[in-house]
């Protein structure tokens, strides 16, 4: 029922900023300019920006009633799976804008900024240490930006021998960056399907695997939330025929702190610090995405580095300057900073025992879903899953729900959606991964809800599904007219009407 | 174990619902002898600890906000208001994961379409997205972007353009097999871009006001590249400039990329910060990264979508136009909470002070014997020619407390004109005394 103000209970309506206000108000309060005559050259702005003016409290009221329009991890279970939304510590970020981390600026003397370099210096140690690795890239600004850097240094080495070779192999079930990431490089993706089991089917991967091969580029723990029982062979094989074996660590976290990528044979491999180390996803970012790197491929990291000079940490921060042969620079200044301290932070905090413990947690925990779901829903694959439990559709046969809908009917329960029609090998794909900060009690409720949406969906209430949700600010949304007819901003009615 | 829930009961339990007699058999599928090898580091520790490590790690720094600080070369240090640092700690702003769902996200799309409009506005473009990295990638994905709809492949970069810009630009073309041609750095103000054109040429990226400082009216540079089939970038790495200076967009740019941190944003070491990408609208198919759209819901409602997806990674995959992923969430936020914040005499004003600001501390330096502002034009930064080299001068100034500049041989070590210039930044954060001491230590250091 409608109700007159359009609110509902806490549900609050917010128009768009520039709906609000009027040009001469604001929030910020600044002394008068002194008189002192420009130095513009005549460019000064001419038209106004265009921007409303709120005062504070205003301005405080309408980011307070959008983020309220939001669902996070603070709130409740977070199911997304290979997102890993764990909890984001606060100390982590306390420490990062303490004075003298979060105030500094790059470009200060670096003899002004020794303990920066120690916390670049020491987040770099802890990921070689869990990795196995020799090397790390720290500047990657997020994970694909990371497999860009690992990518793009495996071509580096290649031509460096005067190897130039054209095909990077990708599994069907990787991330979406992968292809893209090789291709930026100047890579032909090929493709290789999975087996029965959701693994790399080795067979076609050997059949694929020649001298024009750079590099295979293998997700493990897998998209499927599965160990790749044949890594060993998988990196063997690769290296073989003179290819690297880049990783997509987006799935560390199962594994950190029992089983160090160095060990399958990994040459690069990014680490989303946002995912295993638990920096927060802030609505999308930011990011960091270290690339840690074998002894062969070490040489080709980008600049800025730090090295220790004896007297004190320095960074190289241009190619001249290096000793190696760096594939160049990827990112501004020295890399996600602030993110280097809350992972350092998050991983001090948990040690080598409590990382350890993370990752067998996760593991129970996502084991413990599947174990309680997979007689209602359709587990892909048998046998135990790592950090994230895959379902797909088949057990919404013939009851005309879909993977969406049954997703769109968990939020009218209250609960974030888990990934769904990802990854793509699998038809209507449901991927949960509860991460190890959730409570079993938690787990419990979540498990209960499922089964009853699971006996809902079979027992054939198709209509409850597809009309969800029902309780959000908005209900669904038309994603196809967004997409025909783009409307990226907000424009003055009167230039709205003129335009149609 | 402060973050994890379970406890021995809670796991037993759990492992017997399993049914497996311990956590180990569920790690099963791991090659025999690489599970659990040793890894030599501490063991967990208590928050007070953790904190006074961070805390004895920060005293070995000089925190720029304690002395006076006259750092910029392309990131600034301003005031930022407290309700911008309170809002985005908010759980359901900090928590949340990429608004894939929008119906749970509808908080972050909605903001993201404001940024979007803010960032269009400020730039005088018709549209932008939801943000880069930083923007450095910014600038890079936007000449990579212009080579797609130029249909060439040859990028020139002007000599302003800062070099941490001009090397990301050049790693991302070597890898995309595009020409670059990379002009000099061009510190007395000299260069023709427009000469370095021919037909192969995509595009020319420029930056305003450049990196020593100066202004410039890109209309002409515009006209040429127009009549040529060739696409102007223009980059911004003082983003407060665009309060008070013509936008790109006014003066013919195509493509704007930039740098945000300057509002909202910690200069945090370098990073996270937001990298802004602006363009015109016919463009928006090869732009790369997210993008907020407004739609309608099954009510009728106005709501938001992440739109225009087919351009991206998860669904094109090796047709994308790039392979971003992540977008610089929370920091756009930042950014776009101290615009709202501002407002448009804010804004306006914030801009003009540090323009003054700029020019009271510019004409004490040049009084210094033996100094010269090497700048006609600047909106809050200058090039100062020093009659020695530049960097044992500021190291000098950092011994007495004052963060005095960028000696540019720090950005341009291989260029030995760079070598007695001083890039000095001016913010609305400098006081009276801090120019003061700006002028009174620069004095000192060069008479040591």
């Amino acid at each position: 029922m409608a109700t007159f103000s359009g609110n509902r209970g806490l549900q609050m309506e917010q128009p768009l900023i520039f709906e609000q206000g009027s040009p001469d108000r604001t929030a910020v309060d600044l002394p008068d300019v002194p008189a002192v005559g420009d130095r513009l050259g005549g460019l000064k702005r001419q038209q106004p920006v265009g921007l409303p003016g709120l005062s504070e409290p205003e301005v405080v009221r309408h980011y307070t009633r959008l983020s309220q329009k939001n669902y996070c991890i603070d709130s409740g279970l977070y199911p997304l799976g290979s997102c890993t939304m764990k909890h984001n510590p606060r100390l982590n970020e306390k420490l990062a804008r303490l004075p003298g981390i979060g105030d500094l600026h790059p470009l200060q003397p670096v003899s002004t900024a020794q303990g920066a370099l120690m916390i670049i210096d020491a987040c770099a140690r802890w990921l070689m240490a869990l990795t196995g690795m020799p090397a790390v890239a720290m500047s990657p600004g997020a994970g694909a930006h990371g497999e860009f850097v690992g990518m793009a240094a495996i071509r580096a080495a290649h031509e460096d021998r005067g190897d130039a070779r054209r095909r990077v192999l990708v599994p069907e079930s990787a991330h979406g960056t992968n292809p893209a990431t090789a291709v930026a490089c100047g890579y032909a993706v090929e493709p290789i399907p999975a087996n029965r089991r959701g693994r790399v089917d080795i067979g076609r991967l050997r059949a694929a695997l020649a001298p024009d091969v750079a590099a295979i580029m293998v997700t493990n723990p897998n998209t499927c939330g599965l160990f790749e029982t044949d890594i060993l062979d998988i990196a063997a094989a690769a290296h073989d025929v003179g290819a690297y074996f880049y990783c997509d660590g987006a799935n560390f976290n199962a594994i950190v702190g029992r089983v160090r990528p160095g060990d399958l044979g990994v040459d690069a491999m990014h680490i989303n610090l946002h995912k295993t180390f638990s920096t927060p996803h802030g609505g999308g970012g930011p990011g960091s995405g270290p690339v840690v790197l074998s002894a062969a491929l070490a040489p080709y990291a980008p600049v800025p580095y730090v090295v220790n000079e004896g007297d004190g940490l320095s960074l190289v921060e241009y190619a001249a300057a290096s000793d190696g042969k760096p594939c160049g620079r990827i990112k501004g200044f020295h890399g996600q900073f602030g993110m280097f301290v809350r992972a350092l932070a998050y991983m001090m905090s948990m040690g080598s025992d409590g990382l350890k413990q993370a990752a067998t947690d996760a593991v129970i925990n996502a084991n413990y879903v599947m174990a309680r779901l997979k007689d209602v829903m359709t587990p892909s694959f048998d046998g135990p899953c790592m950090h994230e439990a895959l379902f797909d559709d088949r057990f919404l046969k013939g009851s005309e729900i879909t993977t969406l809908d049954f997703a769109k009917a968990l939020i009218d329960e209250g609960y974030h959606p888990m990934t769904v029609y990802f990854p793509l090998i699998v038809p209507g794909a449901m991927l949960i991964e509860p991460t190890e900060t959730e409570s079993r009690q938690s787990l419990d409720r979540f498990i209960d809800v499922m089964r009853a949406l699971a006996a809902r969906a079979v027992a054939g209430d198709a209509e409850r599904f597809r009309n969800a949700p029902r309780f959000t600010p908005r209900r669904r949304l038309d994603e196809t007219s967004a997409a025909r007819h783009p409307v990226l901003r907000w424009r003055t009615p009167a230039v709205d009407r003129a335009a149609e | 174990m402060r973050y994890l829930p379970l406890n021995d009961s809670d796991r037993r339990a759990m492992l017997a619902a399993i049914g497996v007699a311990d956590a180990d058999a569920l790690f099963q599928d791991v090659p025999a002898g690489v599970l659990d090898r040793p890894i030599a580091l501490p063991a967990h520790q208590d928050e007070l600890s953790v904190e006074r490590a961070f805390q004895r790690l920060a005293a070995l720094n000089l925190a720029p906000s304690s002395v006076p600080c006259f750092l910029g070369g392309g990131l600034y240090r301003h005031h930022v208001p407290a309700a911008v640092d309170h809002l985005i700690q908010r759980g359901e702003f900090l928590t949340a994961y990429t608004p894939y769902q929008p119906e749970l996200a509808q908080g972050t799309l909605h903001a993201l379409f404001e940024f979007q409009t803010q960032v269009a506005m400020l730039t005088g473009m018709e549209i932008a997205n939801a943000s880069m990295y930083d923007g450095a990638t910014a600038t890079a994905e936007a000449a990579m972007m212009a080579t797609r709809i130029a249909k060439r492949r040859r990028i020139v970069v002007s000599g302003g353009l800062h070099p941490h810009y001009g090397d990301v630009v050049a790693t991302y073309a070597r890898f995309h097999g595009l020409a670059v041609e990379r002009l000099a750095g061009d510190w007395q103000g000299i260069e023709d871009a427009a000469a370095a054109v021919d037909g192969a040429t995509a595009c020319v990226i420029v930056q305003n006001p450049d990196v020593f400082g100066r202004i410039h009216d890109l209309t002409p540079l515009a006209e040429t590249c127009h009549a040529c089939g060739i696409l102007l970038i223009a980059v911004v790495t003082e983003a407060v400039s665009l309060g008070l200076l013509r936008s790109p967009g006014e003066m013919g740019a195509d493509i704007v990329a930039g740098e945000g941190q300057s509002l909202g944003n910690a200069t945090s070491f370098g990073g996270p910060t937001v990298g802004l990408l602006a363009a015109r609208e016919t463009f928006v198919r090869q732009m790369p990264g997210r993008l907020a759209g407004a739609t309608r819901d099954v009510d009728g409602r106005r709501g938001f979508v992440l739109t225009l997806s087919t351009r991206e990674q998860h669904i094109r995959r090796d047709k994308a136009t790039s392979n971003i992923c992540t977008n610089s969430g929370l920091c756009a936020l930042a950014f776009s909470i101290h615009v709202s914040l501002l407002g448009e005499a804010g804004m306006r004003r914030l801009a003009e002070l540090n323009h003054a600001r700029a020019v009271m501390a510019a004409q004490r330096l040049a009084e210094i014997p033996g100094v010269a502002v090497c700048n006609e034009t600047f909106f809050n930064e200058f090039t100062v020619a020093l009659p020695c080299p530049a960097a044992p001068v500021v190291e000098h100034m950092a011994a007495a407390g004052v963060l005095g500049g960028v000696p540019l041989s720090r950005l341009f070590p291989e260029d030995p004109l760079m070598t007695p210039l001083l890039l000095v930044a001016v913010t609305e954060t400098a006081t009276d005394e801090d120019i003061d001491r700006l002028v009174a230590t620069l004095s000192a250091a060069l008479q040591a």
